[in-house]
């Protein structure tokens, strides 16, 4: 039982960790809490539930389909509602309140269009069969989300810490006006940053949807408590941190489930964060703190 | 003079047609048949028009028909207040039946009770609404009655001698679900190995089920709507419990066919009704209704047309008098003692007491149908 619970709490830190990447992502360059996060992870997986269902795409074709979607609403919604706040130095509030009002949007218009009512992926195999280790069961859907998240952080680290541009946009979190005076072209860094969180939170929807097998306008809601807990716990935009938060909360829920109890589920999860928070203020990997100071 | 004698001829015939009309039993109707409650109210009041049909078309009750006055109380309890008051005292209809909601049914069937009027639910399965008074029947069978029997024949069926329980605990229905099946349990003296929750919209149940499998139950008993229950199913099979999962009426949808696709298999309900159900009744019940409606009935249907049998066969034994009072009464006695065998299966009633104890309104007795899903359908297993 206990390997097992361990395979369950590593599977479901990937799935925190896969969504909390693009949330971290996102607050560290722009330094926007994006409360629509959820959203675009939830039309991420509509927009692969369409793709198999209507265009009988297979899944990879499908996954693009949402990568490309969700891409377009991240440049949207930097296009259209940060980069007019950043253009009117709108106080620190102004996005997180646009955004929240973005994400009521967007699961209206999906409930109104396709109903509030629980969908399903049609492709079976992938998330049905595994493999089994001693008394173990892993999903191949399993051991994909895991391998995903640790693969799309290293090609994050690397990107942010070994090529040019992911200096420029390390520049740009630190200080918006040095990098523009670096000839740094701040509003595109912003606007690809808004891109590349956006495709990352529809990939994480698309498989995530696969992992539960549950599609519902509100999918993004619980994801998203869930996704910011986690990067406040790795230290608010660390990337590293975020891989790390996720795989804590996937372990404490399971554990505390395990051995506690399952009405204690949320309770015990959330009392542990807390209580590390108190030893570390500034989370796992504290940057945030430093930058500020 | 021409002109005198056709009005004179008009009003006559008018009275002919008011005299007619007058000797018909009247019959209100109160369901909710706009709003969100509609989509059990719609097919309620099919069965009802069906059985009239049917009841009409073969002479009616000892030579007069029945006559339907039908009001929409829109699932609110408001409505069907004012909707029962009308019914009552303006159309003096000899009995009603109604309202589609137990909420609605907390509400207004006070006023049939102080009107002496029955009142008769067929969709109303919440505790208490026949404790109101003896005016006050139904046909409509609980989750308390259901539910032991879907555990008693499981047990039978599958041999188990223990389960493990899984139930959302934030949620009213699922948790009194959880309650009754507790209670049947105990009843049944079948040991719970462990008891797990969830909350509303989790997607994750492995950890609970991990937690279920390592205690080594025989079978899996859940409360849980389609919408958890069936990945939560799923999730099982994916962790190599291939054990039977016992729900309740949440989990009685042909959604789950959908939402656990492949997955479905070995999942036991009870549901007073079944389209699978091959009794001579509930099939000439499918074909006319298919042949009236175009459409396959389903429970709520088949509950209504059965109640208007029931009735029918309680006017049958009774003199109606013309005298609306003697009539209301007449009828409510005769009621009790109905015996009926329709699309539901075998039924009689069971008088119920009141908060102090006291003699009140009638449930149900009738025996759930318990249905195994295999290969995408239903099997009976009773």
């Amino acid at each position: 039982m206990l390997a097992q619970q361990f395979v369950n709490a590593i599977s479901l830190g990937g799935v925190y960790a896969l969504f909390a990447l693009g949330f971290t992502l996102i607050f560290g360059v722009l330094n926007v809490v994006n409360l629509a996060h959820g959203a675009i992870f939830m039309l991420g997986a509509y927009t692969a539930l369409q793709a198999v269902v209507l265009f009988k795409f297979p899944l990879i074709l499908a996954i693009a389909a949402a990568v490309m979607v969700t891409g377009c609403a991240g440049w949207l919604l930097d296009r259209f509602i940060f980069a007019p706040l950043r253009a009117r130095q709108a106080p620190h509030l102004a996005p997180m309140i646009a955004t929240i009002g973005l994400a009521i949007s967007l699961n209206s218009t999906i409930q109104g269009i396709f109903g509030a009512e629980n969908l399903r992926f049609p492709v079976h195999g992938l998330a049905a069969e595994g493999l089994q280790v001693g008394g173990v069961q892993i999903t191949w859907l399993e051991l994909q989300i895991i391998l995903l998240a640790l693969l799309l952080m290293a090609i994050l680290l690397w990107w942010l810490n070994r090529t040019r541009m992911g200096t420029a946009l390390r520049a740009l979190a630190e200080s918006r006006k040095a990098a523009a005076l670096l000839g740094i072209d701040v509003e595109g860094l912003f606007r690809m940053t808004s891109v590349i969180a956006a495709l990352l939170g529809g990939v994480a929807g698309v498989l995530i949807a696969l992992y539960t097998n549950a599609v519902f306008p509100q999918m993004g809601q619980p994801m998203l408590h869930k996704g910011i807990a986690v990067v406040i716990l790795g230290g608010m935009g660390d990337i590293r941190g975020a891989l790390l938060g996720g795989f804590f909360l996937g372990c404490a829920e399971v554990f505390s489930v395990a051995y506690v109890g399952s009405t204690m589920r949320d309770a015990v999860a959330f009392g542990l964060l807390f209580a590390i928070l108190l030893l570390r203020p500034e989370g796992l990997f504290g940057k945030a703190a430093q930058r500020r100071a | 003079m021409k002109f005198i004698r056709l009005f004179l001829g008009m009003v006559f015939g008018l009275g002919c047609f008011a005299n007619l009309a007058s000797a018909q039993i009247k019959i209100g109707v109160a369901e909710a048949l706009t709003g969100n409650a509609a989509q059990y109210g719609v097919p309620i009041r099919k069965g009802f028009e069906l059985a009239v049909s049917e009841i009409n078309g073969s002479g009616g009750i000892n030579g007069q028909k029945i006559e339907l006055v039908i009001e929409d109380e829109q699932g609110k309890k408001e409505e069907a207040i004012n909707v029962f008051k009308k019914l009552i005292f303006q159309d003096k209809v000899l009995m009603l039946f109604g309202p589609t909601l137990s909420n609605s049914a907390q509400a207004s069937d006070p006023v049939a009770q102080g009107a002496k009027v029955v009142v008769f639910g067929t969709s109303n399965t919440a505790d208490g609404i026949t404790s109101i008074g003896n005016y006050v029947f139904r046909n409509s069978v609980t989750e308390a009655d259901i539910l032991p029997v879907t555990l008693k024949v499981a047990a039978q069926k599958t041999g188990l001698k223990k389960v493990a329980v899984l139930y959302g605990n934030d949620d009213i229905f699922t948790k009194s679900g959880y309650d009754n099946f507790k209670k049947a349990l105990d009843g049944l003296k079948i040991p719970v190995t462990t008891t797990e929750t969830f909350a509303k919209g989790d997607v994750d149940f492995k950890p609970q089920l991990t937690k279920i499998k390592s205690s080594n139950p025989d079978a899996i008993v859940i409360s849980a709507l389609v919408a958890e229950g069936a990945p939560a199913m799923v999730q099982a099979r994916q962790l190599g419990i291939p054990l039977p999962f016992i729900g309740g009426n949440g989990m009685n949808s042909p959604k789950v066919f959908d939402l656990a696709k492949d997955n479905s298999d070995n999942l036991w309900v009870g549901s007073p009704w079944s389209s699978e159900n091959p009794a001579a009744e509930n099939k000439r019940f499918i074909a006319a209704y298919q042949k009236a409606q175009n459409a396959l009935p389903d429970q709520f249907a088949a509950q209504a047309y059965d109640a208007m049998y029931i009735v029918a066969q309680a006017l049958k034994k009774v003199k109606l008098s013309g005298k609306l009072d003697a009539d209301r009464s007449a009828l409510r006695n005769a009621l009790p003692a109905v015996q009926f065998s329709g699309a539901t299966g075998p039924f009689k009633f069971r008088q119920v007491n009141d908060k102090d104890g006291k003699p009140a309104g009638y449930d149900a007795v009738q025996t759930a149908i318990v249905m195994m899903t295999k290969g995408n359908q239903y099997v009976i297993q009773k």
